[in-house]
């Protein structure tokens, strides 16, 4: 049967190399989103992306980009130093949030205090993946990690950390937003930030970034449909979606 | 030849500069040169020395441990570097500010009244030129051009005046030192 | 025509001069006037200076400025250097090409802002963790540290490795005469073969220092050690000083040896024939060179602004074949001539 027209297929920007990822992780959908974004730019051939440490190791190899991958939570510095090398090239972060929100704090904090033209995509899913469900900088109070068994307590571990309103703050970021995928309509509404983020960039206005909540079934201990409908009920009661900053009006 | 200076004093007696227009004269008087400065946390105030090795030959140490010269501009710099000057060495001190002699019998003593003379100059910073004049009349390591040539370098890009001036203060310290 | 400059300035220049124009940096005494220089200079010829939030901030942006195939660089001093380490051991895994200037002062901790060479260790064994090497030289002098940045540049890009030039902050602090080099034309660099520039019309690349497959990494590993090999083959640099009719012969580096030389001819002078072996290349080390001159001579003296660190090498250099003596003295203060002196006469005599 002959083919007569491409409904849908994989995004030019994505390699063949099938995703490491567990199932009902938000990982796949979010990288989906970036590469049908660099794809539908048409930024791909001057796109180098910064994978971090943490389940998202492998970013690096799943994007057929250019691509290293940095020491845990210097993502942004070591953005910073290809943006600087290459300024007319597109360079993205992509970082969860024990990367971001806890190791690299500093680097993130100054890469968007600079204003620095790359763009971040920040995956906050309440828990360390990779090491296997260890308490976050943004695990929730309450939720129960493998580090904090009796629930997080807020005497004892501090609050969850809200970046994109802290990030928000600094008059070098440019976009800040926060979203989520649990359904097509968010999914619709996460590529068109991430689309944002990335014009951002290409019209040099800063720094720019999207929080993308995320689900981690196989540490949260449950299945993948619970574990979107505790993202919805829980997380986004502290971490509110929205935008946070824009100074683009009029500009893109 | 190799000979070795010490130059100590206050912060802000300008020891840094004179050592360095020292060092960039004998550069232009064809010479090796090594300038070390003793550095510390504070930017000013407290004492500051430092070391000038001038040689005809390679300068192996930029360390000194025993001068052939020290230019005392304060009595604690005197007393620190005469227990370390050479037999003969030469000691110049400037006498506005150290009003004794050093103790040692095995030394050569010249004087400058630099704060005074800089005062009838007209400016009291350039002291530190008026003593370095000194220097070059009573060594004869470094001569009036090179020095000319030395502040021309340090001071030209900031002001012109600048290195009329600090010529004329150390034209001054040459005719005013005694032996 | 010779210039007055001090040592950080005269090498900053020099660097730019060899055609770096990525630096990234952060303040620290005693090399801050390297940082300032390059924040003056690198605007005026066309180059990027970035002062970075932090030293594990500096490193990592070398890397990722490292990963576009550019000659990039940084300066630091001691605790700088150890906050940088992290990355170091990043950037070596990732074979990436970069220049760093550790400009040494006392330690260990915050210690003191005076000379030091105690970081022989950290630099020449590998301060951060994997089986990694950097290639380590110590000029001795403001010329020698000037003509060094287009080598340390060649040797880093000709050999995807990261070299330190390893001075104290006499060498930072100090003056000197000296005749730049000659400028490094643009046109003569091409861009490597492996960096990260956007993959147009071409396959992507990668550059990482990562693979969890063990045998994988193995194989990273053994071509890293393959490279190590061929620099410790090619590339071993020292100066030997009136070595022929020593009966004592010194080992030191960097402002020690320049030291060390005055002390030369002031035993010379009183009778003692004392000659200076000066390892150029710290890693790689002059084993094979340092074993043949021990052969034919009875007392070795290590002189070190440390409590020990190079005569290790020395004694692994040596063997039995002569006796290693070693005089040090660290934290900021710096042995003088006439110390040295005195503890090689107590060897003699």
């Amino acid at each position: 049967m002959a083919i007569d027209k491409i409904v849908a297929q994989m995004p030019k920007s994505l390699s063949k190399i099938e995703f490491s990822y567990c199932p009902g992780c938000h990982h796949g959908i979010v990288h989906r989103i970036v590469a049908e974004v660099i794809d539908e730019l048409g930024i791909a051939s001057k796109t180098i992306m910064v994978a971090p440490v943490g389940c998202s190791v492998f970013a690096y190899n799943f994007f057929d980009l250019d691509g290293t991958v940095a020491a845990h939570g210097r993502a942004p510095a070591v953005a910073t130093g290809m943006k600087r090398a290459l300024p007319d090239r597109v360079i993205f972060t992509y970082q969860g949030d024990g990367d971001l929100a806890s190791i690299g704090t500093a680097e993130i904090v100054h890469a968007a205090n600079r204003g620095e033209n790359i763009t971040t995509i920040f995956i906050n899913n309440a828990v360390y993946g990779m090491t296997g469900g260890q308490m976050a900088p943004t695990t929730l109070l309450g939720q129960k990690t493998t580090t904090s068994p009796y629930g997080r307590d807020a005497k004892a571990n501090g609050y969850p950390i809200r970046m994109s309103e802290m990030l928000a703050t600094l008059d070098g970021s440019a976009y800040i937003e926060r979203t989520m995928v649990t359904t097509p309509q968010n999914v619709i509404k996460t590529k068109a930030a991430v689309k944002k983020a990335f014009q951002v960039q290409l019209k040099g206005l800063g720094f720019s970034m999207i929080e993308v909540l995320s689900t981690c079934p196989t540490n949260w201990g449950m299945t993948p449909i619970e574990s979107m409908k505790w993202l919805e009920d829980n997380m986004t009661k502290t971490f509110p979606l929205g935008v946070f900053v824009d100074r683009t009006k009029g500009l893109i | 030849m190799i000979k070795s200076i010490i130059i100590a004093g206050f912060g802000g007696q300008g020891v840094m500069l004179m050592g360095k227009i020292i060092a960039e004269a004998a550069m232009f008087e064809g010479l090796n040169v090594t300038w070390l400065p003793s550095y510390g946390p504070e930017m000013r105030g407290g004492t500051a020395n430092c070391t000038v090795v001038i040689g005809d030959e390679p300068i192996g140490s930029p360390v000194v441990d025993f001068p052939d010269v020290v230019i005392a501009m304060n009595i604690p710099s005197m007393m620190k570097f005469e227990e370390v000057l050479k037999k003969d060495g030469t000691m110049l001190i400037n006498s506005s500010v150290i009003d004794r002699e050093p103790s040692r019998k095995d030394i050569k003593v010249s004087k400058i009244d630099a704060n005074k003379i800089a005062d009838t100059i007209g400016n009291s910073k350039v002291l530190n030129m008026v003593t370095l004049g000194a220097f070059a009349k009573i060594t004869g390591l470094i001569k009036i051009e090179a020095i000319g040539k030395a502040l021309e370098e340090t001071f030209a890009s900031k002001n012109k005046k600048l290195v009329d001036l600090n010529l004329q203060a150390v034209e001054h310290g040459m005719k005013s030192v005694t032996d | 025509m010779k210039m007055l400059m001090k040592g950080t300035e005269a090498i900053a220049e020099a660097a730019i001069r060899a055609g770096c124009r990525l630096y990234f940096g952060y303040p620290i005494t005693p090399q801050s006037e390297l940082t300032e220089y390059m924040a003056k200079r690198m605007p005026e010829v066309k180059g990027t200076f970035l002062q970075s939030e932090s030293e594990v901030a500096t490193v990592n942006m070398l890397y990722g400025a490292a990963c576009t195939g550019r000659k990039v660089m940084t300066s630091t001093s001691s605790p700088g250097f150890s906050l940088m380490q992290e990355g170091i051991s990043y950037m070596a895994g990732a074979e990436l090409p970069a220049i760093f200037i550790n400009v040494m002062r006392g330690g260990p901790g915050l210690g003191d802002i005076q000379p030091s060479q105690s970081d022989y260790f950290q630099s020449t064994k590998g301060g951060g963790h994997g089986d990694y090497r950097m290639i380590v030289l110590a000029p001795h002098t403001l010329q020698e540290a000037t003509n060094m940045m287009k080598e340390a540049f060649d040797l880093a890009f000709k050999y995807r490795m990261l070299v330190t030039i390893l001075v104290d902050g006499m060498i930072g602090q100090m003056m000197e005469p000296v005749e730049l080099p000659e400028w490094t034309k643009p046109e003569e660099f091409e861009e490597p073969n492996w960096a990260l520039t956007g993959a147009n019309g071409r396959k992507p690349r990668k550059v990482t220092s990562f693979d969890l497959d063990p045998y994988e990494l193995e194989k990273m590993n053994l071509r890293y050690q393959e490279t190590y090999k061929k620099v410790s083959q090619n590339e071993v640099k020292y100066e030997e000083f009136k070595i022929e009719d020593a009966e004592i012969t010194v080992v030191a580096y960097g402002t020690m040896a320049r030291i060390v030389k005055t002390v030369i001819d002031y035993a010379r002078k009183s009778g003692i024939k004392v000659g200076l072996f000066r390892p150029i290349t710290l890693w790689p080390f002059p084993y094979e060179r340092l074993s043949e001159i021990s052969k034919n001579v009875k007392n070795i003296l290590t002189v070190e602004m440390s409590y020990g660190q190079m005569v290790e090498d020395v004694k692994l250099a040596v063997e039995e074949k002569s006796d290693v003596h070693f005089y040090g003295r660290s934290a900021g203060v710096v042995p003088t001539p006439a110390e040295i002196l005195d503890a090689i006469k107590k060897i003699v005599r």
